[in-house]
């Protein structure tokens, strides 16, 4: 059973890039742009030189934005929203927790926390109090959302959230995502720009630090870690889930197969970049085991470091506290 | 008369397909014959040979057997779901394309031109994409020449021949380069039939390409094409003396274009250049 959404969105990646100027163009169609890390190079002329890992990511990333999401769902058999789903439970956010999550362009996890801390049990909304009289129903309305705000300032019905990310075009499709949502949801999100390795916020401001899918694409891992372990308020926690390496061996077999012969064609088709998705299957065999990422992280300052693997044993939760210095 | 090309020279191909393909290194991929496969390399030492999938020219992906079926079906429904997407039909054209382009290449070496062609392995690219063309001279070339005419087409619609993208999943580099040679040759079809870049115009030029080339991706560009086409123009394709009829007399009895050395030709009128490669003037039916 296939959702008539994914269907649709599916269609929609496959008939959307990549774009061309001329409306009626059958048969061997144009392209006005050269997308980077494309067919540039001539024909039995000098190739191209690879470009740096820094500013790769980016170029991964801004291209394939629009279908990241379908993309996800297809290569996971919509299994990642099984694993996000987990993450966001085992995080666990409060109300009111200031919360930052790291390279969540698209908002999944985003969203996924705001509704976790919405429907925690013992929170439900405060009835309405009108003066008698006046009926109307805009009055109504003014009061709900006076009492509603007053409500929120004095005992939050959900946590904050704030996205950090590099890439300007997955926060777009993230904050529309949000947006359909609803205000509240919208309103909760600050989506802000900026790298893993330098965080745009103060020093011990967030209760929770999440990443998901985003510690591959950092390069400078201890500095990540040291950054999250500053952002972090005394005991708050740090969240990781990222792909693992894959103990069972018939299961690794499998999975190196199928994530280097059917990803970077399934890229192809559906989001017109193959090189994207062969460098996502790449970063993911280059990321240290979990027990060398959980030292790591002890390294860096946290405390209580655990690791969980989620079924069928391709990724793992990482979390850790970050204790009081003494 | 697509069979015939299909399958005229079913023996030579069959015997092709029977030899065995041993893996090659990059030194001694271009001094293969096809057909040469046992021929004795003493400087084969199997400790030199490179992990992983050998490229064997640059942008080459090479593809196992279930990625090229993968990739053929599903690029070719992208194809018909996006007809747009340019990148779906080259990857369609390049993962079911082998087969013709041997024989293409077949006829390319039995051709003098052709041979000639194939050995110095020109690309219509300008010069600041690595070729030879040169806008300028080009448009500044006299009214009904060859090189005016294509520069008149290529400014009308905003095109550029860098625009091509390179040919990636073809495994043999001569086989690539035919691909990649029928690919930059597409709007020079369209200039020596007269057809524009509309829906009908793609359709006959597909036919010709069809008829010449044998490509899967042309044979099912054109037949499928002509399904999306609006009424008017489906009146213009079916009519007596129409496209349809135009496309399969030129494509049958047209010499190859991708023979011709356009780029030593701009100069020549097209008029004459049509006649030399027997192509029939276009019906005029507007």
């Amino acid at each position: 059973f296939i959702p008539k959404m994914q269907c649709r969105q599916l269609l929609r990646c496959i008939s959307r890039s990549p774009a061309t100027s001329s409306s009626s163009c059958f048969g061997v169609a144009r392209r006005q742009v050269h997308q980077p890390g494309g067919f540039d190079t001539s024909f039995g002329f000098e190739e191209v030189e690879p470009g740096q890992k820094q500013d790769r990511v980016n170029q991964v990333f801004n291209p394939v934005s629009n279908s990241y999401d379908v993309m996800n769902d297809l290569m996971s058999a919509g299994l990642h929203r099984c694993w996000k789903r987990r993450f966001v439970a085992s995080a666990n956010p409060r109300p009111g927790w200031r919360v930052v999550d790291v390279a969540g362009g698209t908002g999944d996890i985003a969203l996924g926390l705001l509704e976790w801390s919405r429907k925690l049990p013992g929170r439900a909304p405060p009835p309405v109090r009108v003066a008698p009289g006046d009926g109307s129903v805009d009055s109504f309305r003014e009061a709900a959302e006076r009492q509603t705000a007053a409500a929120e300032a004095e005992a939050p019905a959900s946590c904050t959230v704030s996205v950090v990310d590099p890439s300007p075009s997955m926060m777009q499709v993230g904050s529309a995502k949000a947006s359909a949502k609803g205000s509240t949801f919208a309103s909760s999100i600050q989506w802000l720009e900026g790298r893993a390795e330098s965080l745009p916020l103060d020093e011990a401001s967030s209760d929770l630090y999440t990443i998901a899918f985003g510690m591959r694409n950092c390069t400078d891992l201890p500095g990540v870690l040291r950054e999250a372990h500053r952002v972090l308020k005394p005991y708050g926690r740090f969240a990781c889930l990222e792909f693992c390496s894959v103990e069972n061996p018939l299961l690794s077999i499998l999975y190196d197969e199928y994530s280097f012969r059917v990803i970077p064609p399934m890229g192809l088709l559906v989001a017109g970049d193959w090189d994207s998705y062969e460098y996502l299957v790449e970063s993911i065999r280059r990321f240290p085991h979990q027990t060398l990422f959980a030292n790591m992280m002890r390294e860096a300052g946290f405390s209580a470091v655990n690791y969980e693997v989620l079924w069928p044993g391709v990724c793992c939760i990482h979390s850790g506290y970050k204790l009081p210095s003494v | 008369l697509l069979s015939r090309r299909l399958f005229a020279q079913s023996g030579r191909l069959l015997s092709l397909a029977a030899s065995q393909r041993r893996p090659m290194t990059s030194s001694n991929a271009s001094s293969q014959e096809p057909g040469d496969t046992l021929a004795i390399d003493d400087d084969f030492d199997p400790d030199l040979l490179p992990l992983g999938d050998i490229r064997r020219y640059p942008n080459h992906r090479p593809l196992d057997c279930g990625q090229r079926v993968f990739l053929a079906v599903g690029s070719g429904v992208a194809c018909l779901a996006a007809p747009w997407r340019d990148d779906m039909i080259s990857a369609f054209g390049e993962t079911t394309g082998e087969w013709a382009l041997r024989l293409l290449r077949d006829d390319m070496l039995a051709n003098e031109e052709g041979r000639r062609i194939l050995a110095e392995r020109p690309r219509i690219r300008t010069v600041e994409g690595g070729g030879s063309i040169d806008l300028e001279a080009l448009r500044r070339l006299p009214e009904g020449s060859l090189g005016r005419a294509y520069a008149d087409f290529l400014d009308r619609y905003g095109y550029s021949p860098d625009h091509r993208r390179t040919v990636c999943f073809v495994d043999d580099p001569e086989l690539a380069y035919v691909m990649q040679r029928y690919r930059e040759i597409h709007d020079l079809n369209h200039v020596l039939l007269g057809q524009g870049t509309d829906f009908l115009g793609e359709v006959v030029v597909k036919w010709f390409e069809a008829f010449q080339t044998g490509l899967p991706m042309c044979v099912t560009g054109a037949f499928l094409g002509s399904l999306r086409l609006r009424p008017k123009q489906t009146r213009r394709y079916l009519q007596e003396g129409g496209y349809l009829a135009y496309a399969l007399r030129t494509g049958s009895d047209a010499d190859l274009t991708i023979n011709y050395y356009f780029e030593r030709n701009w100069h020549q009128p097209l008029a004459e250049v049509r006649q030399q490669l027997r192509i029939e003037e276009p019906p005029n039916l507007k």
